[in-house]
């Protein structure tokens, strides 16, 4: 096992936006390839932004991202993808792919122009069929699965990209709780593949149980980051979202401990 | 190699169907006079050589390689445009084409003047409509807007073409108008492959060489740019590739209609819907479609039938049949 350089992701005094209307101010935010970063805010308060921002679909208005000492606005596409995989929250294609197929899209930033794919590339895209126990669905058509199925073979081909960091927006959605159970357990063990992983979502407790790094969004900036248990307050959450919640500790019953939401419903 | 030996089938398909298709027509050819002609390349009969040679293996060929590159760019465009709905005229061309062949139709210009400006045309339009959607900008759903354009231009076309037709002469012109309009293979000779031919490969070959970036690209543009492929260079490699063959081939056969937009289905049916494989399965299931409908069109009654009608009376209900599967599950 190779012990691989650890990378970083920096945006440092960035303003994100669009053209004359500046949705973030003077974001700081750093990731580390082998790190999972849970990202936590309101609708509509910029999360959407700031991923098309650092995968390049827009540019900053100020400020930078840099990925390994080079600003993203100096990559090729290709060297870009190579480095960041996007892992979207809505997956359609009218064509009914199979799912190794759908993996093995991964491989085409390493493939030349006009090349297809080689006996190395389809071992690769299986080896993370295999990491994510989605063997069984390899010759089905993707267009066939499940919300959940298709959420794993996405990030299957994110991996199967091998780039440095993957963006994962809210991957849990429209997913039912079993689902969304599996869905973040399969992520929490990524931590393994020293990936760094940026991921949105909506539920606290995906925070606490991934339990790595957690950013809190609120109007117009970052708000808070560190650790989930120090980020996610009562207080933090009023704040945000403004609701009313309690944050608990797990019963020591077998589980590993770690706090839990309960939204307070008397009114 | 389940993909080699699907192409090894169509091929034996075609050949056999190009075989059959070569002894049918007004002047009877015996099997033992084709076979000498095919192993000899000469014949006793001058006038079957004249007829096999000069009519019958240009038209042939000709049938071919419409068909299959009208099948092929159709393969190409609905994997680009996300849309198993789109043909190869979705932007255009059919009527640009239509409306420079009914120019120069016109101006009694000869048949070359009516290849030129119908070729003229149908790039044209497609590059108004281009043109169109890059000026409405990048702010919206960029294959939206170029579809939208691609209906506007055509439908601009459509108008022009009306008023051409409207003042062309009833008793002479109006009539070669009408029947460019619906298409036909009979008026293909050896000169027009040795100009066809070569431009069918410079369209065909890029759109295979992007074959597997295609199955990317039909993620949509995020997807597919975070994937590494470069969508705009990708729609303009495509865009480009498709157009010069489909306006080459409508300059020669005038309108064919429904070949794009059939052929890819019954081919993504039998191969899937992997471009790697489906577009030389398209090519060559769009070949044996294109003499098969040929065949009919010149031999189901004593006149010939333009081929426009018999794929499009063939299209319709194939297409019912597929709306009919695809409404139970995917394409």
């Amino acid at each position: 096992m190779v012990i691989e350089r650890t990378i970083s992701l920096d945006l440092s005094r960035a303003d994100l936006g669009y053209e004359g209307r500046v949705v973030l101010h003077n974001v700081n935010l750093s990731i580390q390839s082998g790190e999972i970063v849970c990202l936590l805010g309101p609708n509509g308060v910029g999360k959407t932004t700031l991923f098309k921002t650092i995968l390049g679909f827009i540019k900053p208005l100020a400020g930078s991202i840099v990925i390994d000492g080079r600003n993203i606005a100096q990559f090729a596409l290709k060297d870009f993808a190579r480095l960041v995989a996007y892992v979207p929250q809505v997956h359609n294609s009218p064509f009914p792919y199979k799912v190794r197929d759908v993996v093995l899209f991964g491989r085409t930033v390493h493939l030349g122009l006009f090349a297809s794919p080689r006996q190395k590339d389809r071992d690769i895209a299986n080896s993370f069929l295999d990491l994510l126990e989605i063997q069984h669905l390899a010759e089905r058509p993707f267009t066939e699965l499940s919300g959940g199925e298709r959420q794993m073979v996405i990030i299957a081909r994110a991996l199967t990209q091998e780039a440095k960091f993957i963006i994962l927006d809210e991957p849990t959605s429209n997913l039912d709780y079993g689902n969304q159970v599996r869905v973040i357990r399969k992520i929490k063990a990524l931590k393994k593949q020293s990936v760094g992983i940026l991921m949105a979502t909506h539920s606290p407790d995906h925070a606490f149980m991934i339990g790595s790094k957690v950013v809190v969004m609120d109007k117009g900036s970052l708000y808070r980051y560190g650790t989930p248990e120090a980020t996610l307050t009562e207080e933090t959450l009023k704040k945000i979202y403004g609701v009313d919640v309690h944050v608990f500790d797990t019963p020591q019953n077998g589980t590993s401990p770690r706090k839990i939401c309960a939204p307070v419903m008397d009114l | 190699m389940k993909s080699l030996s699907l192409i090894l089938i169509c091929l034996l398909i075609l050949s056999l169907v190009s075989l059959f298709s070569i002894g049918i027509g007004r002047y009877p050819v015996s099997p033992g006079a084709l076979f000498s002609w095919l192993s000899t390349g000469h014949s006793s009969d001058d006038n079957l050589q004249v007829i096999l040679f000069n009519i019958r293996l240009p038209r042939l060929i000709g049938a071919i390689a419409a068909g299959g590159a009208l099948a092929m760019s159709g393969a190409a465009y609905q994997g680009m445009f996300r849309n198993p709905m789109v043909s190869p005229d979705i932007l255009g061309v059919s009527s640009g084409a239509g409306f420079g062949a009914a120019l120069a139709i016109l101006l009694s210009l000869p048949v070359a003047g009516i290849q030129l400006f119908s070729f003229a045309g149908g790039i044209t339009a497609v590059l108004i409509a281009v043109s169109i959607s890059k000026t409405i900008g990048r702010s919206h759903d960029s294959v939206l807007v170029l579809v939208l354009s691609g209906i506007i231009i055509s439908s601009l076309f459509g108008a022009l073409l009306s008023m051409l037709k409207y003042i062309a002469d009833p008793d002479d012109k109006l009539p070669a108008i009408t029947y460019w309009l619906m298409g036909s293979l009979a008026n293909i000779r050896m000169n027009d492959l040795w100009i066809i031919l070569p431009v069918l490969f410079a369209g065909s070959i890029p759109l295979m060489l992007v074959s597997w970036r295609l199955n990317v690209l039909s993620f949509g543009e995020d997807e597919a740019r975070s994937l590494g492929v470069n969508t705009g260079w990708m729609r303009v490699v495509v865009i480009l590739s498709a157009t010069l063959v489909t306006a080459c081939i409508i300059s020669v056969s005038g309108i064919i209609g429904w070949v794009g937009l059939i052929v890819p289905h019954l081919a993504r049916f039998i191969a899937g819907p992997n471009h790697r494989l489906l577009l030389p399965t398209s090519f060559l299931f769009g070949g044996i479609f294109m003499l098969v409908v040929d065949d009919i069109a010149r031999s189901l009654v004593s006149v010939e039938i333009p081929i426009g009608i018999i794929t499009a009376i063939l299209g319709a209900p194939f297409f019912i049949y597929f709306l009919k599967r695809s409404a139970k599950k995917s394409w």
